[in-house]
C-alpha cells in the first residue's frame, strides 16, 4: 500500500532481498508441521515411526483405511479360511493379518462437527445481522453500554461459565445434544458477529434505505430488499469466521459431549491403534479435519483479515 | 433511484415468500419496535448462556456444592472457598506457571511478529502469498494440532527432536521436550509461538500501513536518519496496535486450555498445569464445584481487572 516506508529507508536492493528471504524462510519453517501432518497420513505405521524420520517414502492409504474402520487381529488359520478379499482396502487390512470389523466413529464425529458448525454459524449470523442493523441505524438507549456488554461476554474464560452450563444442560437434557452445542456456540459467536457486521452495515450509505422508504417501502422492506443484498460480502466473511471458531472449539465439546453429539476435535486425539497411537490414522484424520479450514483461509484471505484484526484495527 | 442496482435475487425471493399478513404486521412497526425486535434475541441469548451462568458461578462459589453428588444437598459456607483457594499452594503454583507461559509467549511473539511485519511491509514480489502461508497455523484447531505436536516432540522418531538434534549435533533421543521438567514449559511456548505469531504480525502490519507517507517524507526533509525515523515514527505509531494485540493474546493465553491439554495435560508433574487446566481438574475430575467456582471467579476478576488497567495505560499511549 504505502511506498513511503521504503522511500524513507532508501533500502538497497540487497536489504530488500534479505527481507524477502527472511520472510520466506520463516513461512517455510512454519509450514513444516502442517506438511508433516499431510505426509504422515500417507505413511505406513512402520514408516511413520522410523528413525531418522522419513521424508521420502512409498505412499500408502493404510492410515486412511485405519481411520475409517475398526479392525480385529485374527489367527493365520482363520485368515486362510476366508474367501479372497473383495476390495483393495480389505486386501490392505488382511496383509496386516487383520480383518475389518466395521466402520469407525470418525465419520459420525465429522458429521457432528458439520451439523454443529453450520447450525451455530447460521444462527449467529442471523441474530448478528439483525442486531448489527439495529445498532447501526437506530438510536437505541444505552447503545454503547449494550455493545460493550455484548463484547465483554467474549472475555469470559469458557471454563468459568462451563460449570453452570454443565449443570444447566444436565437439568434441561441438553448435554451431548446437537441443539445444546448449537445454542452454546451461537452464544459464543454472536458477539463477534454483531461487531463485525455492524462495521459492514455502517459502510452502507443510509441514503439507499431512505430513498427506498420515500418510495413507499416500510422499514422492514428497506432492510431486506435494500440493505441485506449489500451486506452479502460481510455476511459471508462473518459466517466463515463463526464457522472456523465452532469447527475448532474444544473445551466445551470436551466437557459437554461424549457420544451422540461429540465433535471431531475431542475425538481425533483418542484415535488409538494397536499398541499405542496409530499416527498415520491420527494424521489422516487431522488432514481431513484441517483441509476445509486451509481451503477457506486461502480462498477468503482478504475477508478473514478483517475478522482477525478486528478490535485492534479500526478502519 | 428507487432501488439500488445490486438488488439481490435471494432477498427478493425471501420478500415474496413472506406471507402478506406477516409482512404487513412487521412492516407497520415503528423504528423503535423494529430496533428492539432485532436486538432482543441476541441480548436474551447472551443473558441466558453468559450472564446467568456467571451469576450462578458466583452463587455456587459460596457453597460446598458437589455436582457429582447433587442429591445430597449443599450449604452456604460464606467466603470459605475463597479463603481456601487463596491459601492453596497448588493454585499459586498454577498461577506462576500461567504467568511464565503468558510472559514468554508474549515477549517472543511481539519480537517475531513485529519483525516479520516490518519485513513484509517492504512488499516484495509475492508477499501476499507468503503472508497467507504464515497465517495458516493460527486458523487451525489448537487441540487437534496440539495432539499432532506430541508426535513431532517424540524423542528419537519425532521430527522436532531430529531437526534440533541434527543442527545442535546431539542425539535426537537425548532429550524429551514433553517429558522433561525443564523443557516442557518451553515446549508449550514453542507451539503457541508457532500458532500465534501470525496474529501479532498481522496487527503490526496493519499498524505499519496506517502510517501516512507524508510523515516519513517530512522526516526526510528534516534529514532525520533512518534509525531516528524508526524510533520516533514507526515504533510510536505501531505501539497502540501492538499493545491491543498483546492484550487480546494475553487474555487468550491466560485462559489457555485446549492446546496445552493435548500437548502435556499439565505434566510432567504439574510444571505445565495452567490455571484453566487446574480449574478443569478441580471442577470436572475432583468435582469440587463450589471450590472451583470460587477459583473461576477469581480468575475472571483478575483478567477483567488487569485488562482494565492495561486499557488505561494503552489510552495514555494513544494520546501521546
Amino acid at each position: 500500500m504505502s511506498a513511503g516506508a521504503q522511500a524513507a529507508f532508501r533500502p538497497k536492493a540487497w536489504t530488500g532481498r534479505l527481507a524477502a528471504a527472511t520472510v520466506i524462510v520463516y513461512a517455510l519453517v512454519t509450514m513444516v508441521p502442517i506438511a508433516w501432518i499431510f505426509m504422515t497420513g500417507f505413511k505406513t505405521p512402520q514408516d511413520s515411526i522410523s528413525y531418522p524420520p522419513k521424508a521420502v517414502f512409498e505412499p500408502s492409504l493404510e492410515g486412511y483405511v485405519n481411520l475409517f474402520t475398526t479392525r480385529t487381529r485374527q489367527t493365520p488359520e482363520y485368515m486362510r479360511s476366508l474367501p479372497p478379499p473383495e476390495t483393495w482396502y480389505d486386501e490392505l487390512v488382511r496383509s496386516r493379518s487383520m480383518v475389518i470389523a466395521g466402520p469407525s466413529k470418525f465419520g459420525e464425529r465429522f458429521t457432528n462437527s458439520l451439523i454443529i458448525g453450520f447450525g451455530s454459524t447460521f444462527f449467529s449470523v442471523f441474530l448478528g445481522t439483525l442486531a448489527a442493523y439495529a445498532f447501526s441505524r437506530f438510536t437505541v438507549p444505552l447503545k454503547d453500554d449494550l455493545l460493550f456488554f455484548i463484547l465483554s461476554t467474549r472475555m469470559m474464560p469458557p471454563i468459568a461459565v462451563a460449570i453452570p452450563i454443565f449443570l444447566m444442560y444436565r437439568t434441561l437434557g441438553l448435554s451431548d445434544t446437537h441443539l445444546g452445542m448449537i445454542i452454546l456456540y451461537t452464544a459464543v459467536n454472536v458477539s463477534l458477529s454483531v461487531w463485525l457486521l455492524k462495521g459492514f452495515v455502517d459502510e452502507i450509505p443510509r441514503e439507499y434505505e431512505e430513498a427506498a422508504m420515500i418510495d413507499g417501502y416500510s422499514r422492514f422492506q428497506a432492510f431486506y430488499k435494500v440493505v441485506l443484498p449489500q451486506m452479502t460480502t460481510g455476511i459471508a466473511a462473518t459466517a466463515i469466521f463463526c464457522l472456523i471458531f465452532a469447527w475448532n472449539e474444544y473445551a466445551f465439546a470436551l466437557l459437554l459431549t461424549s457420544g451422540t453429539a461429540q465433535t471431531a476435535p475431542p475425538f481425533i486425539p483418542t484415535i488409538i491403534g494397536e499398541g499405542g497411537l496409530d499416527w498415520p490414522a491420527v494424521a489422516s484424520g487431522t488432514t481431513i479435519f484441517l483441509l476445509p479450514v486451509l481451503f477457506f483461509t486461502i480462498l477468503l484471505r482478504k475477508q478473514l483479515l478483517r475478522g482477525i484484526t478486528f478490535g485492534a484495527v479500526r478502519k | 433511484m428507487t432501488t439500488p442496482s445490486t438488488l439481490d435475487k435471494v432477498a427478493d425471493r425471501a420478500a415474496r415468500a413472506t406471507p402478506d399478513s406477516v409482512a404487513r404486521r412487521i412492516g407497520g412497526l415503528s423504528d423503535k419496535a423494529v430496533a428492539w425486535l432485532f436486538i432482543a434475541p441476541t441480548i436474551t441469548l447472551l443473558l441466558a448462556i453468559n450472564i446467568f451462568p456467571l451469576i450462578w458461578t458466583v452463587y455456587l462459589s459460596f457453597t460446598n456444592y458437589k455436582a457429582n453428588r447433587s442429591a445430597r444437598g449443599f450449604q452456604w459456607i460464606g467466603t470459605r472457598n475463597y479463603e481456601r483457594v487463596l491459601n492453596d499452594s497448588d493454585i499459586w503454583h498454577t498461577l506462576q506457571v500461567t504467568a511464565h507461559f503468558v510472559v514468554w509467549t508474549m515477549s517472543i511473539q511481539v519480537i517475531l511478529g513485529f519483525g516479520l511485519a516490518w519485513l513484509l511491509n517492504r512488499q516484495f514480489k509475492g508477499h501476499s502469498f507468503w503472508t497467507t502461508l504464515i497465517l495458516l497455523p493460527m486458523m487451525l484447531s489448537p487441540a487437534v494440532v496440539g495432539n499432532f505436536w506430541t508426535f513431532l516432540y517424540q524423542p528419537q522418531i519425532g521430527l522436532f527432536n531430529y531437526v534440533i538434534g541434527f543442527f545442535a549435533g546431539i542425539d535426537a533421543s537425548s532429550f524429551e521436550m514433553l517429558g522433561s521438567v525443564t523443557l516442557a514449559p518451553w515446549a508449550i511456548v514453542i507451539v503457541d509461538t508457532w500458532m500465534w505469531t501470525p496474529y501479532l504480525m498481522l496487527i503490526c502490519l496493519a499498524g505499519l500501513r496506517s502510517i501516512p507517507d507524508y510523515i516519513y517524507e517530512a522526516a526526510e526533509v528534516d534529514r532525520a536518519s533512518a534509525w531516528r525515523q524508526f524510533w520516533s515514527i514507526t515504533v510510536p505509531m505501531v505501539l497502540p496496535f501492538l499493545m491491543l494485540a498483546v492484550l487480546f493474546r494475553a487474555i487468550e493465553n491466560f485462559k489457555m486450555f485446549d492446546l496445552v491439554v493435548e500437548l502435556t495435560s499439565g505434566g510432567p508433574g504439574s510444571v505445565t498445569e495452567l490455571a484453566s487446566i487446574n480449574l478443569k481438574r478441580e471442577a470436572f475430575e475432583k468435582w469440587r464445584t463450589g471450590y472451583s467456582s470460587a477459583f473461576a471467579i477469581i480468575l475472571f476478576v483478575t483478567v477483567f481487572g488487569a485488562a482494565n488497567i492495561y486499557v488505561k495505560a494503552l489510552n495514555r499511549v494513544k494520546q501521546r
